[in-house]
């Protein structure tokens, strides 16, 4: 009886041993894992997209704003993902998409390398100019497609550019004319005012896809007033064009 | 022997089960005797700006005056944009422990950081402390006191009963109305604007030419009322139609008649486009300042977007529209009790182990409450500063008798707003702060976008429609797990496993005890 009693008594601390233990990081991590936090995990939108058909971006592009649409594109970026959603740069053999906080896990965030082929169910949306897909979700499919910049240079200040929105694109001979962190200094974005031919155009180093450890960072805060650039980025729109840089170097 | 054994095998489980209550809490703060200089202190400030770089250079300038007066301390600033990431970043660094020390911080998300218990530190005992309290003897700047702060804006400071930040800044939302457009679609602004006049107006100004060119601006561009912030655009006409959100302690009352009613209405207006919001649109000042919005609803402290002459604008030159701003309070339900929100950033203080290095943090804080730095930062945007001590002085007086000399410092439409709030402080509110009453101000405004996008999308809005909205976001914002019980606690779910077994098992083993004793008993006495 007492050898019975000591091992229960053995395992019984052995147990509150096990659960204390469990109780300490529960305490450390309950704050954030037992408060009542938004938006994580559940869908951000509570009606589902209807039944459409896939589209090709020919539809896409003629479809009314606001109305459901379905396309296949292939990943080229992403930016962070943060709360349960990301936001993904994704373009075809005929255009790009926008693809604004759309529905991911942190696992299949991981699966969205540059290539890789989505369709996406959302909504088309326009904000601030810039033409999107929302409140959406994606599956991953076979196929694989890594675009080429466009050059876009002779586009700019011309009402056809806006027709490679969201592409990858390039443009040469840039002037630098400004630089400036959005908080003043480095770790936000950067804003890059760019001139051609006698205009001036805003640019953008958008720091949740290049934040501040990558090469394109780096390379647009060792910018100076006067260089002339070459520079390759996601054809985003922002009361007029703006540029997601992702590439500068010394015009060639 | 085996009586002692019991006894001793029976404590360390006494023991064992203490060990696990609250292991992992943080001592709790004691405002130190004294300063410890003869160390250094390293502390994280983390800022809110309104992209405004005028408000980045102040913080900088603030932490090296306050360096010069404590040289023992070095504050390093990280700068948000966003109070929504700040309040994601806490969460992640109460986790690993490595919140930050001083936080600009909104009371809804400090009720959630208390459920990691001693996270934030109770000023109750800091404020009035004579040495290192506001205005204490100790302090080497010249704070404000206790008394000086204007005691609405303090009083949102506390939850469940202690006071766990102070106020750094306040603003209310105003109304940018473009009064040109008004007066030529035939209407005259009203002292007070009203929901029906605000929403009368924009259904006028949607009228189009042939070739879909709006009558009012000849563009095709024409969105005559947006609100920024949704959430609080649901709370301000729930607190003004006295329809229910939530009680004081937290039991959720947003899933109501009225609530319905409001939704239909801004349904009514976003069908016809009539209405939109920042989320869906873009912000309210882009619009107004393109001559696209008429009615432009957003914070005081965006003030320096607004109107023709900004000194801030986002949208090219060439698109801009000269017209004439008036800032009013928001529209209204009733124009004699005028209610609108109090809002403006806090800071909070986080608990650390070196009760130095929190008493360093506090004097920092205190420090962002002097008046320089108050009439410096609200400067830079339609706040205002939290002490009357500021609000009184000769300086910030200049200030507001200086409307209009300029468009930058002197910017009319910046102080006027800021002017709206001073002579309608008793006319604001705040809403409850409980445990998951941050999730609720979203869920407030999702009620808003969710209507919005839907008419939009040419989803029917009827009675199924709102019960299923109503639903949705109750399980979205899971309001269903918040308790009413005011102490920020949440239904944790079902105890664990292990924790279950660990019970069992010595209520068993206690049973095991009970009846070894009494056998050992029996046979005693059968001796």
């Amino acid at each position: 009886m007492k050898k019975i009693i000591a091992l229960a008594l053995v395992c019984v601390m052995a147990l509150a041993l096990v659960a204390c233990t469990g109780d300490n990081s529960a305490v450390t991590t309950n704050a954030p894992e037992s408060t009542v936090a938004p938006e994580t995990t559940l869908a951000p939108e509570t009606t589902a997209a209807p039944e459409v058909k896939v589209m090709s971006y020919a539809e896409y592009d003629a479809a009314a704003l606001d109305s459901a649409v379905v396309i296949e594109a292939y990943v080229q970026a992403h930016q962070s993902w943060w709360d349960n959603k990301i936001t993904v740069y994704a373009q075809d053999e005929d255009g790009a998409y926008f693809l604004y906080e759309m529905a991911c896990s942190e696992e299949d965030a991981a699966k969205l390398v540059p290539g890789t082929k989505i369709r996406v169910s959302g909504y088309k949306s326009a904000w601030a100019g810039e033409v999107e897909i929302i409140d959406s979700t994606f599956e991953i499919i076979e196929g694989n497609y890594v675009a080429e910049p466009t050059d876009v240079t002779a586009l700019l200040g011309t009402d056809d550019l806006i027709k490679h929105q969201n592409k990858l694109v390039s443009f040469k001979g840039m002037t630098v004319k400004a630089i400036e962190y959005k908080n003043g200094a480095p770790g936000d974005d950067i804003y890059v005012t760019v001139s051609y031919n006698g205009n001036d155009y805003s640019f953008c180093v958008e720091m949740y896809l290049t934040g501040p450890d990558t090469d394109v960072y780096k390379a647009v805060q060792a910018l100076n007033v006067g260089d002339v650039v070459d520079i390759e980025g996601f054809l985003y729109w922002y009361e007029g064009v703006n540029t997601h840089i992702t590439a500068v170097s010394a015009a060639k | 022997m085996k009586r002692v054994l019991c006894i001793l095998l029976a404590s360390i489980c006494l023991l064992s089960l203490c060990g696990c209550h609250g292991s992992a809490e943080r001592h709790t703060f004691a405002v130190p005797d004294t300063f410890d200089e003869s160390q250094t202190y390293e502390i994280t400030f983390w800022a809110k700006n309104d992209t405004n770089l005028t408000q980045v250079a102040i913080y900088e300038q603030t932490i090296e005056e306050f360096e010069k007066i404590y040289p023992s301390i070095h504050v390093n600033l990280r700068l948000y944009t966003d109070y929504g990431r700040i309040y994601n970043d806490v969460i992640t660094n109460i986790a690993t422990d490595t919140t930050p020390n001083v936080c600009v911080t909104y009371p809804d998300h400090i009720a959630t950081y208390l459920t990691g218990e001693g996270t934030v530190v109770p000023l109750d005992d800091l404020l009035h402390d004579k040495k290192y309290g506001l205005g204490g003897s100790e302090v080497r700047f010249d704070a404000p006191t206790a008394e000086e702060i204007v005691p609405q804006f303090l009083s949102e400071c506390y939850v469940n009963g202690n006071c766990y930040a102070l106020p750094f800044m306040r603003s209310t939302e105003a109304c940018y109305v473009n009064k040109t457009y008004v007066e030529k679609l035939g209407y005259t602004l009203p002292e007070m604007l009203t929901w029906d006049f605000v929403w009368e107006v924009s259904e006028a100004a949607m009228a189009t030419d042939a070739d879909g060119n709006f009558l009012v601006n000849g563009q095709k561009v024409m969105i005559p009322f947006i609100y920024k912030s949704t959430d609080n655009m649901m709370i301000s006409m729930l607190k003004q139609s006295n329809g229910g959100y939530s009680t004081a302690s937290g039991e959720i009352e947003i899933f109501n008649d009225t609530t319905k009613e409001i939704l239909y209405t801004i349904a009514e207006h976003a069908g016809t486009r009539a209405f939109s919001t920042f989320k869906i649109s873009s912000y309210p000042a882009n619009f107004l300042n393109a001559g696209q919005c008429i009615f432009a609803i957003d914070s005081t402290a965006g003030a320096t977007w607004m109107g023709s002459d900004a000194p801030l604008v986002d949208i090219s030159e060439d698109a801009l529209i000269d017209f004439e701003t008036v800032v009013m309070p928001i529209p209204q339900q009733d124009t004699e009790h005028p209610q609108m929100i109090s809002q403006g950033p806090s800071v909070c203080i986080f608990n650390k182990e070196d009760s130095g290095e929190v008493l360093a943090s506090w004097l920092f804080a205190q420090y962002l409450l002097t008046n320089d730095v108050q009439i410096a930062y609200s400067q830079t945007e339609g706040y205002v500063p939290v002490t009357h001590k500021a609000q009184n002085s000769a300086e910030y007086q200049d200030y507001l008798s200086r409307e209009g000399e300029n468009n930058e410092l002197y910017y009319a439409i910046k102080l006027q707003a800021a002017k709206l709030l001073l002579n309608n402080t008793e006319n604001t509110f705040v809403t409850p702060v409980f445990n998951g009453s941050a999730s609720l101000r979203d869920a407030a405004g999702q009620l808003v976008e969710s209507v919005t996008k839907s008419v939009r999308r040419k989803e029917t809005v009827d009675e199924a429609y709102m019960e299923k909205l109503f639903a949705d976001t109750t399980s979205l914002y899971r309001l269903d797990q918040i308790t009413a019980d005011g102490s920020g606690k949440v239904v944790l779910g079902e105890m664990p496993t292990a924790s279950i077994v660990l019970l069992c098992s010595l209520g068993g083993i206690w049973i095991c005890l009970g009846a070894y004793y009494l056998a050992e008993s029996v046979k005693k006495r059968k001796k």
